[in-house]
């Protein structure tokens, strides 16, 4: 077992997690605005915004679940026990004691347990409330005709809205834990640079010197 | 650690690339040179829909060398050639005063309504019937199937010189503002007969009600000669549509109707020449009027199914400097200075005119200018309270004409009106409006004797109707749909106009989720206390590691 710098991030994951944020931060900003939080955008200004950044983010949504699949990459977010109490205990306890975080990058393990079970809540749960709500919220004129579809819009402006509000809350808690490390910059890096320190396997590390010996920084 | 330069550029890339998609499209172009600006070059004639420029000299006519005596002897000239003409004439409104509405059964027409202004033409025909597009009909004698009788000059005369006084002199009182008035030249007039400009339909049509736009609000003297800031229709700077532009005319029978609204077109432009017998946006504009070159328009297009095309697009009424009556206050009227009528003229409107705020003969008035509209969700058909409709005597107040519409409704959508409220006199016992005699010769006509009690007793005996003898004022409502001032574009109402959580202009309409408008406030406030609470963790969890820093320094 040895640890090195490994890239674990291809360029199309960083261009889909930064182009991600930078939509979510436009999404949430034009979004409240039209909730009526603040004006500073019109309405117009606001929905047009919006809905730009939606469509464009399904976009980037549709080619970043094809490329989990095609990749196997799916495979990092899978929910896992193992572990689990162990990160919690440390985020809860041992951190302030100094400890090390007990979770160790593994290849085909990049993210700790709790991490993946984040993510895999925020892909399968948040994302898909937000945009089915929201695709049915921009195509209301199509199914107004419906009965009681004053009181379905109702309902859907509710859950669309509930899950910004979750989505605000983990984006507060995604960028706190950058600080968490011994910097900052060390937990931004690798998002930018693709590379990390991992715990590489012999056979692992065989096979990445032999074959893909650019992924080894 | 050095940042190689390439992760730079990957990073400035992510950032940059959906900014570029964001950016809006040609939409966010300043909104000011839209399709309809002014013409250039000389103001052009008025466009009276698809009739222009005839096809013979009513100058070169020795049938119309005259001289003429009176009105009906004209009528006989054109009626000469015009063959037809009488016949189609005596079926439309303007002759016939009656509609019955084919939906409710209902009998209207100013001939029998009940109105909030100056309440009934009924009986008081001798003043009223001023605007009937006819000759000398003065009582329940006239004679509606006498094809001479019909008046074309007051639609057709273009020289401006021709007017019409009320078919009978009336009190003393009333008669002397009739006084005076320089003889018309009926040849002259007759030979000027071109297609109805607005000034002619603006005649009787801008001053219903007694004056000018006191009734609509959305047609006043000031679309005279508008400029298209006032309407972008009619606008003398612009298109210079004249009202039958729209209100598309057929055998003498207009498009348009206020007791039967089309309160949404689904049928559109239609196929050339197909859409005669409607005056509705869409016969026009079409069913998606707005440019699809912007995700705002697309939207725009899509309201079109909920909010009909006035709301938007006439921001406020009874602008261009002359105001329309709101309030009218029959209670007041009757007070005489030494047994004689007078009047208070204490509202200076926009372009300077003095406005009557009492008169001896109709009470206190309220004017306003500038106004916006009350929204409501309107199917397009009007129920009116009529003479013959019974009510509970002690109610708050009466609609004369109520309507109904809602979300549910599929034929409605979201009209500005404009909201008359009157205090009126009624049938105390019976619960019913009442006919008031107003104009006449003899000692009961409200105007000039100021008896209510006598005028109220006469209006209802005349017409054989049943009165209890004990008559009260009661508070009545009439809604007009506002659809004329329409502004160009760059002024309509932009989304934030309703969608705004406070001030929204449709604040009053609860049966619809309106985004901007409405929010949940428990989930807002569970949502701020959860990203609250979260923010308050991060705090804490934070806080505690910079006081446990040592440990993990030293460790």
């Amino acid at each position: 077992m040895a640890t090195r710098r490994v890239r674990i991030f291809t360029l199309f994951e960083r261009f889909w997690h930064w182009s991600q944020m930078l939509l979510i931060v436009v999404l949430m900003i034009t979004g409240f605005g039209l909730h009526g939080f603040h004006g500073l955008f019109s309405f117009r200004t606001a929905v047009t915004l919006h809905t730009w950044a939606a469509v464009t983010l399904l976009v980037l949504w549709a080619f970043g679940v094809f490329w989990l699949f095609t990749t196997r990459t799916w495979r990092h977010f899978l929910p896992r026990a193992t572990g689990l109490w162990g990160v919690l205990r440390y985020y809860s306890w041992g951190i302030f004691r100094g400890e090390r975080h007990p979770y160790r990058k593994a290849y085909w393990r990049k993210h700790n347990p709790l991490q993946a079970l984040a993510y895999l809540m925020l892909k399968i749960i948040l994302f898909p409330a937000i945009w089915t709500t929201g695709l049915i919220y921009m195509f209301y004129f199509a199914w107004r005709n419906l009965p009681q579809a004053t009181e379905a819009l109702r309902m859907v402006a509710l859950v669309h809205t509930g899950a910004a509000f979750a989505i605000v809350a983990f984006v507060m808690i995604h960028v706190y834990m950058l600080t968490t490390g011994h910097s900052f910059r060390e937990h931004v890096m690798p998002m930018i640079s693709g590379f990390d320190e991992v715990d590489l396997t012999p056979e692992e590390e065989a096979y990445l010197s032999k074959d893909e010996p650019e992924l080894l920084g | 650690m050095r940042v190689p330069i390439r992760h730079v550029v990957l990073i400035l890339l992510c950032l940059i690339i959906p900014i570029l998609l964001l950016l809006p499209g040609p939409q966010a172009i300043a909104r000011d040179n839209w399709p309809t600006p002014p013409l250039p070059g000389q103001a052009r004639p008025q466009v009276s829909g698809p009739l222009q420029g005839g096809t013979a000299d009513h100058t070169k006519f020795k049938e119309l060398d005259g001289p003429f005596d009176s009105g009906p002897q004209v009528t006989r000239a054109c009626l000469a050639c015009h063959t037809e003409t009488g016949q189609h004439f005596m079926r439309n409104v303007h002759w016939t005063w009656s509609f019955v509405n084919p939906d409710t059964g209902q009998q209207l027409g100013k001939r029998y309504l009940v109105n909030n202004f100056c309440t009934n033409a009924r009986g008081n025909e001798g003043m009223c019937a001023q605007c009937h597009a006819g000759y000398g009909w003065k009582d329940e004698d006239f004679d509606f199937s006498d094809e001479t009788k019909i008046d074309c000059l007051v639609c057709h005369d273009s020289t401006g010189t021709y007017y019409k006084t009320p078919n009978t002199t009336g009190s003393p009182a009333c008669a002397v503002m009739f006084e005076g008035k320089p003889p018309i030249d009926l040849a002259a007039v007759a030979k000027s007969v071109d297609l109805p400009r607005r000034a002619n339909c603006g005649t009787c049509h801008f001053n219903g009600g007694g004056g000018d736009n006191v009734k609509h609000g959305d047609l006043s003297t000031a679309l005279k000669d508008p400029p298209r800031t006032l309407d972008v229709h009619m606008g003398a700077d612009g298109l210079n549509f004249a009202c039958t532009a729209c209100h598309l005319t057929n055998r003498h029978v207009w498009a348009g109707s206020r007791y039967q609204v089309i309160s949404k077109d689904r049928r559109g432009v239609g196929k050339p020449g197909q859409r005669p017998d409607v005056a509705t946006c869409e016969s026009c504009h079409g069913l998606a009027p707005h440019p699809v070159d912007s995700l705002a328009h697309f939207k725009l297009n899509d309201h079109i199914q909920s909010v009909a095309c006035q709301t938007c697009h006439i921001p406020t009424f009874a602008r261009g400097g002359v105001a329309t009556v709101v309030d009218w206050d029959w209670r007041t009227a009757g007070k005489t200075k030494d047994g004689v009528g007078y009047h208070e003229e204490n509202y200076i409107q926009g372009n300077g005119q003095h406005r009557y705020t009492y008169k001896s003969i109709k009470g206190n008035f309220t004017f306003a200018e500038d106004l916006v509209p009350e929204y409501r969700w309107f199917d397009g058909q009007m129920v009116y309270t009529t003479i013959d409709t019974r009510f509970d005597p002690a109610a708050e107040a009466i609609e004369i004409n109520g309507f109904k519409g809602s979300r549910a409704d599929r034929n409605a959508r979201i009209w500005p009106f404009k909201r008359m409220h009157t205090w009126q006199p009624y049938d105390k016992g019976n619960g019913t409006l009442v006919y008031t005699h107003l104009w006449g010769e003899d000692d009961a006509a409200y105007w000039g004797n100021y008896d209510m009690a006598a005028a109220i007793e006469k209006g209802m005996a005349d017409f054989g109707l049943d009165y209890s003898g004990d008559y009260g004022f009661i508070q009545t409502l009439s809604w007009w749909p506002i659809t004329h001032m329409v502004t160009p574009k760059a002024q309509a109402l932009d989304c934030g106009a309703c969608h705004r959580p406070r001030g929204s202009r449709l604040a009053g309409l609860e049966d619809i989720y309106l985004p901007g408008r409405d929010r949940n406030r428990v989930l807002d406030t569970v949502g701020l206390l959860g990203v609250g609470g979260t923010l308050s963790a991060i705090l804490l969890h934070a806080f505690v590691r910079t006081r446990t820093r040592h440990e993990e320094e030293s460790e």
